[in-house]
């Protein structure tokens, strides 16, 4: 696969031979990222897209929505994954109907697990899915390359997570409250961008709660500022 | 899951038959078809060794919680030991998801068994044998289960334990090691059974967290928290996380 | 039967004049020859229980059982599902083998247990198209199916052989399904633990046990609730011998106060 591909979230990797899974998943291109906090989640995601070097977009949104309480983070391809979204949002809306009620969030994880695994030789797609529901609350769940699916209490993706799992390791911690788990991730993905040159832009956030989702955005030009030297 | 099967157009005019302009294959005949290139697939996220032993009265099982990621210890928290039924237990290494998948319809085949409700159980051999048919069909499709599995438990009150790889290899043993495991923690068990061929839980218990130990030195690819499994005729407990416990006084003696 | 030669009962696919689907009426009476089935929903849990009529001394005991499992949960997450059957015992194997499937479907697509109220759906659909063409028949049963989860509690719902489904708080079918409904209408249900619906459930089947018809019947109990964490069992033996022997002093007090009322 060429790095010249459409529009991609992030690049392809180059093929290594039989063993290219020791090198590739890295070069995942962007800056993706969901925690739990006393309440709900936060996700939060750079607006980067690349193809090859360029910059085709400065200002996507890379936090999509699948149902009104489960969102998810894209890296990979930009195609493969907005294609896999879809039909998981085809899905859960069409159990949401048969059941009457919203879907669980560990149910949209396991139909992501189910796409990403059963298609993983023809897939290039790490997603995080995130909500809220009133069985277990906020949750996310990990979906990478692969096709396993763990649930975690915060994850990160992309090519950018791979420079801040010390930041991210020193920094949670559980049962935080909404705002203390914004700025967590604001500062964890300024950090990110700031070293990934896949990722940049802005960040954006969805905070999602029992009341739904609330978006924000933090601009480039007023991202934290860390030691740059 | 999701079918193919395109319901809503119209078929084609001119079905089952050659298409102009493209090479037709007439049925039946073997020549080259792009489907019979299937790629196999490679591991993605993994997990290291299983640390396996039988004792007077049962098995133990051990494997850490480590999902790693290429060298990145990315996931911390992947059980991948599963208590099959009171019989039964199973220790996997390798790819991670094909090991989810794998426990996904292992617990369906428990509950089906449950459903029938005759008082009969699954017994460690059958689980045995059957992964071996599952392994040794997926890599005859050129696609194999990138797992090593490790099934222990009590045979008619007999301890069992064996191991099946991803191309549906298998053997029983005493003491059973996989991934970097059976190079480093193989002798060591061995060497212990061969002086007390017949350990107490206890001393089972003593060896296998010795061997914890050594892999978390001496496997790039290990983590400090892991599972222990025990199956006894009481039944199974699987516990954890536990901790290896570590000694680096060693690096005083340098200088 | 004013059923009987009109020519509007020979088919599910038909009619009759006043809007009856004979073939469904008859399913219903096949229903209502078979042995009494009760289910009680409590505060935490659900109990089954089944006068199984035993036909000939030459069966084994536990034979022809009318209480199955559906679903059965991985770790404590999930629920179990609990089926009790009544009327044609080979119609009602085939819908617990289809309630079966569904339920390993959902979870092979889903990673989780069916919920009680989507299987019974997906059951009742069924049965109901087995109402609707000529060239089937009905099914020749009612089932009830019960679950209970830390969440949502009990829950317990009918399907009979229309396809028709409701949830309840107690329930009966079979034989001697009036007078057992009877029974259960005075008992206080929501307030109920699991031990004293099995043995009030025992009381009802054996009270309502027609002695002269039927001769031999077997008492199934099966309970889902927190007591069998989750589970969907067999009553435990000292339970079972327990409500059957209250049953059996309940009715021995009865035939007293009888023979007293003479």
């Amino acid at each position: 696969m060429s790095s010249r591909a459409p529009v991609l979230v992030e690049n392809y990797a180059p093929s290594y031979g039989p063993h290219d899974w020791m090198t590739a998943p890295h070069s995942t291109g962007t800056s993706i990222m969901a925690a739990e906090f006393d309440g709900g989640v936060v996700i939060g995601a750079d607006s980067r897209t690349t193809t090859g070097a360029y910059i085709a977009n400065r200002v996507t949104d890379k936090l999509t929505r699948v149902t009104d309480n489960i969102y998810c983070c894209r890296s990979g391809s930009a195609a493969d994954t907005q294609a896999i979204a879809d039909i998981v949002s085809y899905h859960l809306n069409f159990h949401a109907m048969e059941l009457g009620e919203k879907p669980l969030v560990n149910i949209g994880a396991a139909v992501f697990r189910e796409l990403c695994y059963n298609y993983r030789d023809s897939l290039m797609a790490g997603i995080l899915v995130a909500g809220w529901d009133k069985r277990n609350g906020g949750q996310v769940y990990s979906v990478p390359i692969g096709g396993m699916c763990v649930r975690q209490p915060v994850s990160i993706g992309g090519s950018g997570s791979s420079y801040v799992y010390g930041y991210v390791d020193a920094n949670f911690k559980q049962g935080m409250t909404k705002e203390e788990c914004v700025k967590f991730i604001t500062n964890t993905l300024s950090l990110a961008m700031a070293r990934d040159g896949s990722s940049g832009g802005v960040v954006r956030l969805g905070i999602i709660t029992e009341e739904g989702i609330e978006r924000r955005v933090v601009l480039g030009n007023e991202l934290p500022k860390f030691y740059e030297g | 899951m999701f079918s193919t099967y395109d319901t809503f157009s119209a078929p084609s005019f001119w079905q089952n038959g050659p298409s102009p302009g493209v090479i037709y294959n007439f049925p039946g005949s073997q020549t080259g078809n792009s489907h019979l290139f299937q790629h196999s697939q490679a591991p993605v996220t993994t997990a290291t060794s299983i640390v396996a032993i039988t004792f007077n009265k049962g098995v133990l099982i051990a494997g850490d919680m480590l999902g790693s990621y290429g060298s990145l210890a990315r996931f911390r928290n992947c059980p991948r030991i599963m208590k099959v039924n009171d019989n039964v237990i199973l220790g996997a290494g390798g790819d991670y998801a094909d090991f989810q998948y794998v426990k996904d319809f292992i617990d369906q085949k428990v509950i089906d068994e449950q459903c029938l409700d005759d008082g009969f159980i699954m017994k460690p051999k059958s689980l045995y044998c059957w992964l071996t048919r599952i392994m040794y069909n997926r890599r005859s499709k050129f696609d194999p289960f990138w797992n090593n599995f490790v099934v222990g438990g009590l045979q008619d009150g007999e301890p069992f334990l064996g191991t099946i790889d991803k191309l549906g290899t298998s053997y029983e043993d005493k003491t059973i090691c996989t991934g970097y495991g059976a190079y480093m923690a193989t002798p060591l068990l061995r060497d212990a059974m061969d002086k007390n061929p017949n350990p107490t839980e206890q001393e089972a218990r003593d060896l296998v967290n010795r061997c914890m130990e050594v892999l978390y030195y001496r496997d790039a690819r290990s983590f400090p928290k892991y599972q222990l499994a025990v199956i006894t005729a009481d039944g199974v407990s699987i516990e954890g996380p536990l901790e290896v416990k570590q000694n680096w006084n060693l690096a005083h003696m340098i200088h | 039967m004013s059923s009987i030669g009109t020519g509007y009962d020979l088919s599910a696919s038909q009619f009759s004049p006043d809007g009856r689907v004979f073939q469904v009426e008859y399913a219903v009476k096949a229903v209502e020859n078979s042995g009494t089935v009760i289910a009680l929903k409590g505060k935490d849990g659900v109990v089954f229980a089944v006068e199984k009529l035993v036909t000939s001394k030459l069966y084994e005991p536990g034979a022809n059982r009318r209480i199955f499992n559906i679903d059965s949960h991985v770790g404590m997450i999930d629920s179990h599902v609990g089926m009790a059957v009544s009327g044609l015992i080979a119609d009602a194997r085939q819908i617990v083998e289809i309630a079966r499937r569904e339920a390993a479907n959902y979870r092979a697509q889903y990673n989780v247990c069916i919920p009680l109220k989507y299987l019974n759906d997906r059951v009742s659909m069924y049965m109901h198209a087995y109402t609707l063409y000529s060239a089937v028949r009905p099914y020749g049963c009612s089932v009830i199916l019960s679950s209970y989860d830390n969440v949502d509690g009990p829950q317990m719902y009918m399907i009979d052989p229309s396809g028709v489904s409701y949830g309840y708080y107690g329930c009966a079918i079979g034989k001697a399904k009036q007078s057992a409904k009877t029974e259960i209408e005075k008992l206080k249900l929501t307030n109920m633990s699991t031990k004293d619906l099995v043995k009030e459930a025992a009381r009802i089947v054996y009270l309502v046990h027609d002695e002269l018809k039927d001769k031999n019947f077997e008492l199934e109990l099966s309970w889902v609730c927190a007591d069998s964490k989750g589970r969907h069992e067999k009553v435990p033996e000292l339970v079972y011998a327990e409500a059957e022997k209250s049953a059996k002093q309940a009715m021995e007090a009865d035939s007293d106060s009888d023979t007293e009322d003479m």
